[in-house]
């Protein structure tokens, strides 16, 4: 594929999730077709349809110094955990980038839930003197973004799109937007949520948006198959080094592949349901294969957004359909993760890049049945196991509670 | 006395601010010397609090520059 000046490509990677505690080992539980979905068995859940949880493999708190630890709140934890990550295996810091030319973009859909309920219990319990003073920069919604910004000591801007589980994605597509307009010579871009409560997941579980299928943690999370009945909350962060290519290739660093374009739509329909035929997801797709110069025939992998709900397969299998066709290979990786959130975009496009750079697209676990649904019947979604296979190119979409659509096209280095 | 006072001040400020118990004497300077930073100073006020039985009223905690500020705040207003 040939290149340009502005070309911008991927130096780094980094993540912690309910399949490892970094990229290599997230990615290799992911091959092996292993869940990260377990039953809750704290008392509180009794009462809940809902039980099911991915929880990451690693507590944050203990890589990182205690008293930091502390002052942040599990999302800004997790964020810092796979941002340091991509950080280090990026080489930039070596590379002498100045400050004033870092930025970070790195989004949230739900934000410091932990601290704000756990603050309301001390607020309830003792009192508003007793309330601890980290509460507010430990529960605003740029709170990952900025203690991200402050472990990479970046001075060039820090950024925190908020798009529901879309959050990742946009922040990948924002971090494209800065290197391409010159705002920034290396951007940190990802996605975190921790929001393991009993509160969200009530609000999920009166939404009907998640799996009850409680008897089967690991099998309760089946995109695209006909007995899927709901996602399953996941928790966990991922973050990619961003640089344009000529920078990168200077420097000598490993590029892992190119982000060659993106696009966002809104879906203009409702405030949470999606458009049945995909309308807006269909859109970004399409926004974003012309984004990166390429026709659908060029995109050979989906990763999908597929989040287990009967409404949101069908619609994003028609988008997929009738914006790229039945040639590509799809995948939903939630069906091993859990839904990650406003992290989704970002592991999910992790997945992406080392899908494209080792040649294999993994398998969508528990998709026994595959739902009668025309657009689903047509796809080929990749089941039972991985697939080897040969492809330049690949997307990555994702979707948000408030219509948003983002689509990013990677392609190999 | 104070040394039970010091040392108590010591235990809060290693769980709060993560400072050493050998740095935490009386001529440092929270700010200067530990790095402790204001939103912590609250912490350690509500933590000595609870230790003492000594509230710090928010415009006494100003003039709380040094550990031995503290031990001499402490001291005067315990029991």
């Amino acid at each position: 594929m040939s290149t340009s000046v502005g070309d911008v490509v991927v130096t780094g990677l980094g993540a912690t999730t309910p399949l490892g505690g970094d990229v290599a080992s997230t990615w290799d539980a992911l091959l092996a077709g292993r869940s990260g979905v377990s039953r809750i068995t704290d008392d509180w859940i009794k009462e809940f349809p809902a039980q099911l949880v991915a929880r990451l493999v690693a507590d944050p708190a203990t890589g990182l110094d205690r008293v930091r630890a502390r002052r942040l709140d599990r999302s800004q934890q997790v964020a810092v955990v796979a941002a340091e990550e991509a950080w280090r295996s990026s080489g930039a810091a070596d590379a002498g980038v100045a400050p004033e030319r870092v930025a970070v973009v790195f989004g949230t859909g739900i934000g410091g839930a932990l601290t704000l309920l756990g603050q309301d219990d001390v607020l309830e319990e003792k009192g508003p003197k007793r309330v601890s003073p980290f509460t507010i920069p430990m529960l605003m919604p740029n709170g990952p973004a900025a203690a991200v910004g402050l472990a990479v000591g970046a001075k060039g801007g820090v950024h925190a799109p908020v798009s529901a589980c879309a959050s990742g994605a946009e922040a990948i597509r924002w971090g494209l937007d800065l290197l391409r307009f010159d705002r920034a010579d290396v951007v940190l871009v990802g996605g975190a949520e921790a929001c393991v409560h009993p509160l969200p997941m009530a609000g999920f579980a009166a939404m009907r948006a998640m799996s009850t299928r409680n008897d089967e943690p690991e099998r309760a999370s089946r995109p695209f198959d006909k007995a899927r009945d709901g996602f399953v909350l996941g928790e966990g962060a991922a973050a990619l080094v961003l640089e344009r290519a000529d920078a990168a290739r200077a420097r000598g660093a490993t590029i892992h592949a190119r982000l060659a374009g993106a696009g966002g739509t809104a879906d203009g329909y409702d405030l949470v349901a999606p458009h049945p035929e995909g309308e807006g997801a269909g859109r970004a797709i399409a926004a974003a294969i012309r984004d990166a110069g390429l026709t659908p025939a060029d995109i050979g992998h989906v990763n999908a957004h597929a989040t287990s709900t009967p409404v949101g397969d069908t619609a994003e299998a028609a988008a997929i359909r009738n914006t790229i066709g039945d040639h590509v290979l799809v995948t939903a990786t939630k069906s091993q993760t859990g839904h990650l959130l406003g992290a989704a975009g970002a592991l999910e496009s992790v997945f992406t890049i080392l899908a494209l750079r080792e040649q294999v697209v993994p398998a969508t676990a528990n998709l026994d049945d595959p739902d009668d649904d025309p657009a689903v019947q047509a796809l080929d979604i990749v089941r039972r196991e991985a697939r080897r296979t040969q492809f330049s190119a690949a997307v990555n979409d994702s979707f948000g509670f408030g219509g948003h659509n983002i689509a990013l096209v990677f392609t190999t280095a | 006395m104070s040394e039970d006072i010091q040392t108590g001040l010591a235990e809060i400020l290693e769980e709060v601010a993560g400072v050493a118990p050998a740095d935490a004497t009386p001529e440092k300077s929270f700010t200067e010397d530990l790095d402790v930073d204001s939103l912590s100073m609250v912490e350690i006020a509500t933590a000595v609090e609870d230790k003492f039985g000594v509230a710090i009223p928010d415009d006494e905690l100003g003039n709380i520059k040094t550990v031995g500020d503290a031990i001499s705040f402490i001291q005067k207003n315990q029991g």
